[in-house]
């Protein structure tokens, strides 16, 4: 294994085990999450026919902002002397960045999953036809909401509205992953052709992951 | 004669407006120790961070191990430099094992490496507790031993000894020790002047005029 993929995953392990042991982030936006897709059915008539139709754009719109708060929350698990740590240790800050985006997704992933199941109990939407094309889709929405939460957080470092700003920073921004998702969904289910949606989906991904590996040495001087 | 580790030479720094540090010069030479005496706010930790390459200089010029400052080569040196302080950079979910263990990871060193580093501190018996449960004196000892093992050219010790008990204090010593043996550098920053006139070479003060 090179360097480079030791760092990185030296890094999901230790945030992994940080937010496995402290449930800090999980703790918090997990139940709240869950009250969400619990609550919204009070929100209308609760006709079944309603609920089905709300079913899906209930569940993207919790996964954005609950997925964003554990990614946000996630990346301010480092102190400043932490910080300097990992610069004195010559920790590639791509590794770094790379290490926090994976362990960021898994925990958005844990949000996806957990919410899933609330929706097809509570919502009884159609049933998606090919599962495993949407679980990818999945993977590629949570990659892309780590990564701009990973970066939003290095940007708003020691700023004293660091989460409203980071909020602020991500929503905007993760319009296309919203899309590119939701989209993928409704063609699969209408058995329309998924490709534009996914491929926007990876190039959003990909435009996240250059300006992430472009921006984490400069990042990463400035906040230590 | 070797070159110098560190050699900064009417370095300031700002941050903004506010001048933090003003014309500074230090030299450190291989195998010696340095104190930097100073009281409280007047910018030693900041002059620590200029020596890890981590802050940059407003004006002056400087070199550490080799490497000018301000420049891509400076970069490169960090790995060689190590940084203890009463801050300790550990993780707190993670148990005093775990935090060495990560840090072995992370510099591509043997986890052996770091088991014996916790054996030198006196802390193998404690391992197993997570550092938010540590006392304080357990953590700083920790610190101590993540440099230890990581054996750098040029420790940098901020307050090293506040808040230590007398057998944490012959760990910084025996640290002093091997990284001087090998011709590296320290620079112990302390508001104690009588305790770094002991302990060190060379004593520089930093007041307001400096």
């Amino acid at each position: 294994m090179t360097q480079f993929w030791r760092q990185a995953l030296a890094i999901v392990k230790r945030d992994l085990i940080v937010e496995g042991r402290s449930r800090e982030t999980l703790a918090v936006v997990l139940p709240f999450a869950a009250a969400a897709v619990f609550v919204v059915p009070f929100a209308t008539d609760a006709l079944e026919a309603r609920l089905s139709t709300i079913a899906y754009p209930v569940y993207w719109l919790v996964a954005l902002l609950f997925g964003m708060q554990v990614a946000l929350r996630q990346t301010g698990v480092e102190s400043q002397a932490q910080r300097r740590q990992l610069s004195l240790l010559g920790v590639d800050p791509v590794a770094r960045f790379a290490g926090r985006v994976i362990a960021g997704s898994a925990l958005v992933l844990l949000v996806l999953a957990v919410t899933a199941p609330l929706i097809f109990l509570f919502y009884n939407p159609e049933a998606i036809p090919r599962p495993w094309t949407m679980a990818g889709v999945l993977v590629l929405f949570a990659l892309g909401i780590a990564m701009l939460s990973t970066l939003a957080g290095d940007v708003t470092t020691g700023l004293a509205a660091r989460t409203t700003l980071a909020s602020l920073l991500v929503v905007p921004v993760s319009v296309p992953l919203l899309l590119g998702a939701a989209q993928t969904l409704e063609s699969l289910i209408r058995g329309r052709t998924t490709l534009p949606w996914v491929l926007t989906l990876v190039i959003t991904d990909l435009v996240l992951a250059v300006t992430g590996v472009l921006t984490a040495r400069s990042l990463e001087e400035s906040n230590t | 004669m070797p070159d110098p580790l560190v050699v900064l030479d009417h370095v300031s720094v700002r941050f903004g407006p506010t001048p933090i540090l003003s014309s500074v010069d230090l030299r450190v030479e291989a195998g010696q120790v340095v104190g930097v005496a100073g009281p409280n706010g007047i910018g030693k930790t900041t002059l620590l961070g200029v020596v890890a390459t981590l802050v940059p200089i407003s004006s002056g010029k400087g070199s550490v191990l080799g490497a000018t400052l301000g420049t891509q080569d400076a970069r490169g040196v960090r790995s060689r430099i190590g940084w203890s302080g009463h801050d300790p950079a550990l993780y707190d979910q993670l148990t005093l094992r775990e935090n060495l263990h990560l840090i072995a990871d992370l510099a591509a060193l043997d986890r052996a490496t770091a088991d014996e580093a916790l054996e030198r501190v006196g802390l193998t018996a404690a391992g197993h507790r997570r550092s938010a449960d540590a006392s304080n004196g357990m953590r700083r000892r920790t610190d101590l031993a993540s440099l230890l093992m990581r054996r750098p050219d040029l420790v940098l010790l901020d307050e090293a000894h506040a808040g230590l008990d007398s057998e944490a204090d012959t760990i910084i010593d025996a640290l002093v020790k091997v990284t001087t043996r090998k011709g590296g550098g320290v620079i112990m920053v302390s508001h104690d002047a009588e305790r770094l006139r002991d302990e060190t070479d060379v004593v520089i003060a930093l007041d307001r005029a400096t």
